[in-house]
């Protein structure tokens, strides 16, 4: 936690020790207050006091009220800032950090965890510091500094009924704790159960009404929503009995004073009843200092072991060190070359190489093609060369240099990568096509509409009503999946890069569509290597060179003929999607 | 605590500010319970109120002793009526916040219950018009701000009036310049919070907003990493992201600094307001016109008369919310449901897998017309497959047939049956149904294979395991049919395609409406699927929507569909012949590029 702390600059530091000045200052203002109390008292009860003492001890009194004020308001102002500033440093910290993460620590983090160590883990670190500061300095010395006063003041009785409503609120609150924690931790594991199954309901929609299943569906929903309301039934009740408890104490505990005051007072000698009845008054003030401190105490430990959480969490991201280094070489072999020499690799912390011993060479204006079952390691494979992963043997060689002696940013100016699954950002078409950098200049409208044409998705972004312009919703989800993949092909088009690399990405599209797509490239991108992953053997067949993985070795490297007559497993896959006839042609 | 990602914008509630009238009559049920609580709280506001006073005259006795010897019974009696005020105040108070959380409790489980089984009583066609997401929020956020509010702002808001009217009687009946000292101090305090909350609100809704920004885009730029490195993108999304937490940094340390006030400030003026009481009290007091126990009272009172008027504003505004709330809620509640069918009469039980479409018209939004005129006669057992571009309307046919969709003229009928005069759920009892997205829910096997059917013995579970090819897989489970498919079981594609098409040949039903499988299998799971696919169609009418056209070169008959129009229809040979679209779709999967 205290690590987190270093995300501070010097302006921070200052505040921090201000604020924690002001805080003392405060207290002792507040717990001015109360003499103050007593002397007005004193002053009322006391025949023949003339009202202006009674104006100068309340003017006294107002100025202590208003030096505490404003000492918690530059409290509030110190803390407000040094809290927020430490929130932007650290996410700041965090996203820089990610995005410079490679597949391997992505993978070991996951994408859902980094966001949420990122967005709400921050933020508990920041409710701590906001909220928690305050509290953890001021309700120890405001119950030091009280207990002090109460001492001076107090009688054995008081003190006894004082602590002994402190015991009892305080194991009272121990003992809702106990009942409650298990009860919150466990709400949003019935909320997400219930989500799930609304959800459920509403992805299956059709397949729940086809199978005459909506009974099914609501007598499993309605034993969600009963669990869930049990548990909250329960945490609520006993939540709902705290309030009146609280106040029930602070009640009894003024009562209790001024019944044993009267006691006190009773027995006193003549000359100190007027003193032990101020003394009652000031007392009974303290007291309530003293049981609010120790409860503010309670709100500290409920939120403390939470905020560490999140900071452990948060650690864990910024102590991570990027396994990939960036080299220092240029380039400078043949323009557009990509050798693979004898390739293994392994996810790290994997069993099993995902890719054994793989060599080819795809030179400038060839397109290799890969093919193979789910899971072959098609994809791994071409993720080897924009180094999103390393190899665990051999070398991957663009230009005649191995991709690790690259700096990342000159490797990937190289590149066209087209992923699986189609990734758009919210913005415009156009941002989204003119996306990064690549040493040139960004591209202009008419650069990305002849990026669009290529990919075949002129048409349709010519009739959306802002063209090139139009938004991008967040995920892209006010586009089709075959859309989507068409404004991520024409993204890598824009690039004009040496190399292109297709990761199935032609799977959303109709047969027409691939086809005159990849015709258009080869036009286009003339002299550019390109490197497909793909399904359908129809995409890859022309292909100047096929390898056909199986279980991360190259079963067969050629043609589509040379193949199909030495390669049993391309050989059925192709019969799997071809007729006799139609493989013949 | 927790404030994840900020909700997609709320759409303007139809029910506007009168969202919470449908909500009272939804909790009609629950009005004594609620009507006891009030009165609850009423009595528990009211010994606050004249706690105050019975604690100076006790006040008053000790005073009065200080002179001379105490009147320890009657201190005694005035204790112990404050014992005995404190304890019902406390048991009232507990009553009340008892009755209060279960009515909140029920309230809201019941509106989840409503939702969940409204939901299967509206056309699919709702479900176009809205977002999953969008109908999730319903039934958890809207559905908890309503409870909240019911929780602890209707209590408040009452005990609040009760506070602010008796406190202002209370005062006023004890000594009205005192009272009126009192007054203004607080209206001070008033007036200084509405400041504050009204700029403090601002910056709040500021930060909220930026806080959505930026949480929107660290997820973008988390989930789209890979694709933003490679294209060498770190530079652009790090401005992006350097200006949005600025902006956050600026509203959030605004709002924190600004809500942040209101303690000290609230504090300041509680003192203010004891100084003021003290010094009129003490004038008051020298002249011999109060006691000193009114003085103690009014330290009281003036303390709880500042309070009342910042809650009844606050309850206000979660009134306002929980009306928007609630008038998503009841939008939801109240849509249009599917027609009712309890009078319907006829049904068809042993079909022989006859179906004509008789002059066929539909659209899905009117005026737009998706199908004109459309006629055809399957005899029993032939096979239909659907073909054409994505987006070409090949579900739409499916739709209709299990009347997903009401036609917008024409007639569907079985064996001479219109299916308009037989239940939707006997249409669907028709049908079985595999989809290209393989739905499964987290349940065992045999619930998935079984879904929504009883009854079914392993004999039939084995039988259609193993035409589907998936007796194996599924015996090699640790628990076999009663397996959780859940997150530790990792299915792929191939066999949840599997899964979904035994579930077909479990439910046995004599036609089918097949989607096939697309490209995120790999070609031997493909060819397995195919395989069970054939199966299950033997000796059943079935309608296919094909993506690979070399697979339903034996069908029947083969509709083509482009841009939602039927514009061929025949059987392989004659649509090849014909040399129209079918045959250019056809001859494109072969050719790679020239």
């Amino acid at each position: 936690m205290l690590k987190l702390f270093s995300h501070l600059g010097k302006r921070e530091w200052a505040m921090t020790g201000g604020a924690l000045l002001f805080i003392l200052g405060q207290v002792w203002f507040d717990l001015r207050l109360p003499e103050y109390m007593s002397e007005i008292t004193v002053l009322v009860q006391t025949e023949g006091s003339s009202i202006q003492a009674v104006l100068a001890a309340g003017g006294k009194m107002l100025l202590c009220a208003l030096g505490s004020m404003l000492l918690a308001v530059a409290t509030g102002f110190f803390t407000a800032v040094v809290s927020a500033t430490l929130t932007r440093n650290l996410q700041s910290a965090l996203y820089h950090k990610v995005l410079s993460f490679s597949g391997a620590e992505m993978g070991r983090f996951s994408t859902a965890s980094l966001i949420t160590r990122t967005t709400n883990d921050v933020t508990q670190v920041q409710m701590l510091l906001s909220m928690g500061v305050q509290l953890i300095v001021k309700a120890p010395v405001t119950a030091v500094m009280a207990i002090f006063k109460i001492q001076e003041k107090g009688t054995p009785q008081w003190t006894l009924i004082t602590a002994a409503a402190v015991v009892l609120l305080l194991s009272f609150i121990g003992v809702q704790i106990a009942y409650l924690l298990p009860k919150f931790r466990i709400v949003q594991k019935l909320t997400d159960n219930l989500n799930r199954i609304m959800r459920e309901n509403l992805t299956g929609l059709r397949v729940v009404r086809a199978c005459n299943a909506e009974r099914y569906q609501e007598g499993k929903f309605t034993a969600a929503n009963a669990a869930l309301t049990d548990n909250n039934l329960k945490a609520g009740r006993a939540t709902a009995a705290m309030m009146p408890f609280i106040s029930l104490v602070f009640n009894g505990v003024s009562l209790g004073i001024y019944w044993a005051g009267a006691y006190i007072i009773e027995a006193a000698g003549m000359a100190d009843k007027l003193t032990i009845f101020s003394n009652m008054v000031v007392f009974s003030s303290y007291a309530m200092q003293v049981i609010s401190s120790f409860m503010m105490l309670t709100v500290i430990f409920i939120m403390l072991p939470r905020a560490q959480v999140a900071a452990q969490r948060i650690r864990e991201v910024l102590d991570t060190v990027p396994t990939m280094r960036d080299g220092d070489k240029t380039g400078g072999g043949t323009k557009g070359e990509v050798v693979f020499d004898h390739v293994s690799f392994r996810y790290p912390g994997g069993e099993g190489n995902v890719l054994e011993d793989i060599s080819f060479t795809a030179r400038p204006g060839e397109t290799v093609a890969i093919i193979g079952a789910t899971g072959s390691g098609k994809s791994s494979l071409v993720n080897l060369i924009p180094r999103l992963y390393d190899v665990t043997a051999g070398s991957v060689r663009v230009d005649g240099v191995d991709v690790r002696d690259y700096p990342l940013t000159k490797l990937r100016d190289k590149l066209g990568y087209v992923s699986q699954k189609a990734v758009l950002f919210a913005g415009t078409i156009r941002e989204n096509i003119a996306l990064g950098e690549n040493g040139r200049a960004p591209g202009t409208a008419p650069d990305i509409r002849a990026a669009l044409s290529v990919a075949q998705a002129e048409e349709f972004v010519g009739g959306l009503l802002d063209g090139i312009e139009a938004p991008v919703a967040q995920g892209g989800t006010n586009f089709s999946g075959g859309q989507k993949q068409r404004l991520s092909i024409a993204r890598a088009v824009a690039r004009r890069p040496e190399i292109y690399i297709f990761d199935d990405s032609f799977s959303a599209l109709d047969y027409k569509t691939d086809r005159a797509l990849r015709e258009r490239l080869k036009a286009e991108a003339k002299g550019a290597t390109t490197i497909i992953v793909a399904q359908r053997i129809g995409t890859i067949m022309d292909a100047d060179r096929i390898i056909v993985l199986e279980d991360g070795r190259a079963a067969g490297i050629g043609t589509h003929q040379e193949l199909l007559e030495t390669c049993p497993v391309y050989r059925e896959i192709a019969e799997s999607q071809l007729s006799k006839e139609e493989l013949e042609r | 605590m927790t404030h994840h990602m900020m909700k997609p914008a709320a759409k303007p509630a139809p029910h506007g500010k009168g969202g919470l009238k449908p909500l009272l009559a939804f909790c009609k049920p629950w009005f004594p319970a609620v009507a006891v609580a009030l009165i609850c709280a009423v009595g528990g506001t009211i010994f606050t109120i004249i706690g105050p006073d019975k604690l100076s005259q006790l006040t008053d006795l000790i005073t009065a002793g200080l002179l001379g010897g105490t009147d320890m019974a009657a201190v005694g009696r005035a204790a112990g009526i404050l014992c005995g005020m404190y304890a019902a105040s406390f048991l009232l108070s507990l009553i009340q916040s008892q009755i209060m959380t279960t009515v909140t409790q029920r309230t809201s489980q019941r509106l989840r219950e409503s939702i969940s089984r409204k939901l299967n009583r509206l056309p699919i066609d709702y479900f176009n018009r809205t977002t999953f997401g969008d109908i999730l929020s319903r039934v958890t956020n809207d559905v908890d701000l309503i409870g909240q509010t019911l929780q602890s702002s209707v209590v408040s808001f009452v005990s609040a009036v009760v506070t602010f009217l008796g406190c202002l009687a209370m005062m006023f009946v004890t000594n009205w310049v005192m009272a009126l000292s009192a007054i203004a101090a607080s209206l001070l305090g008033f007036l200084l919070t509405a400041l504050i909350t009204g700029r403090s609100q601002r910056y709040f809704v500021a930060r909220q907003e930026e806080l959505g920004a930026l949480n929107g885009h660290i997820e973008e730029a988390y989930s789209g990493q890979t694709v933003l490195r490679v294209n060498n993108a770190e530079r652009q999304f790090s401005e992006k992201f350097e200006a949005l937490n600025g902006k956050l940094y600026s509203a959030s340390w605004k709002s924190q600094f600004l809500s942040g006030l209101m303690m000290p400030v609230m504090g300041f003026v509680g003192n203010l307001g004891y100084v003021t009481v003290c010094v009129t009290g003490a004038l008051l007091t020298m002249n011999g016109q109060i006691t000193f126990g009114v003085i103690v009272a009014f330290m009281t009172y003036v303390r709880l008369f500042t309070s009342p008027l910042s809650q009844i504003a606050q309850s206000l505004t979660s009134f306002q919310s929980a009306s928007a709330a609630s008038g998503r809620v009841f939008e939801l509640l109240e849509a249009e449901e599917m027609e009712d069918e309890s009078g319907k009469t006829q049904t068809i039980e042993h079909p022989t897998g006859q179906v004509s479409f008789s002059h066929v018209r539909f659209g899905y939004t009117p005026g737009r017309t998706v199908i004109q005129d459309f006629s055809l006669d399957v005899r029993p057992g032939q096979k239909v497959a659907i073909v054409g571009p994505t987006g070409a309307g090949k579900t739409t046919l499916v739709n209709l047939l299990m009347r997903f969709y009401e036609l917008g003229g024409g007639a569907i009928s079985m064996d001479g049956v219109n299916l308009r005069d037989v239940t939707r759920e006997n249409v669907h009892d028709l049908f079985g149904m595999v989809l290209q997205d393989t739905w499964l829910f987290e349940g065992t096997i045999r619930e998935n294979l079984c879904y929504g059917k009883s009854g079914v013995t392993d004999g039939q579970l084995d039988r259609a395991c193993k035409a589907a090819g998936l007796l194996h897989f599924i015996s090699a489970l640790p628990h076999g049919y009663d397996t959780v498919l859940d997150g530790s079981v990792s299915l792929s594609e191939g066999q949840k395609q599997l899964l979904t098409i035994a579930r077909a040949m479990v439910e046995d039903a004599p036609m089918l409406i097949l989607d096939e499988a697309t490209s995120s299998v790999d070609t031997r799971t493909e060819e397995q699927i195919q395989r069970a696919m054939d199966e299950l169609t033997k000796g059943r009418t079935s309608f296919v929507i094909a993506h690979r056209l070399s697979t339903i070169k034996n069908a029947d008959i083969i509709l083509v569909l482009k841009d939602g129009d039927i514009v061929e229809s025949g059987n392989h040979e004659q649509l090849l012949e014909k040399g129209g679209f079918y045959a250019e779709l056809y001859n494109a999967q072969f050719s790679g590029a020239a």
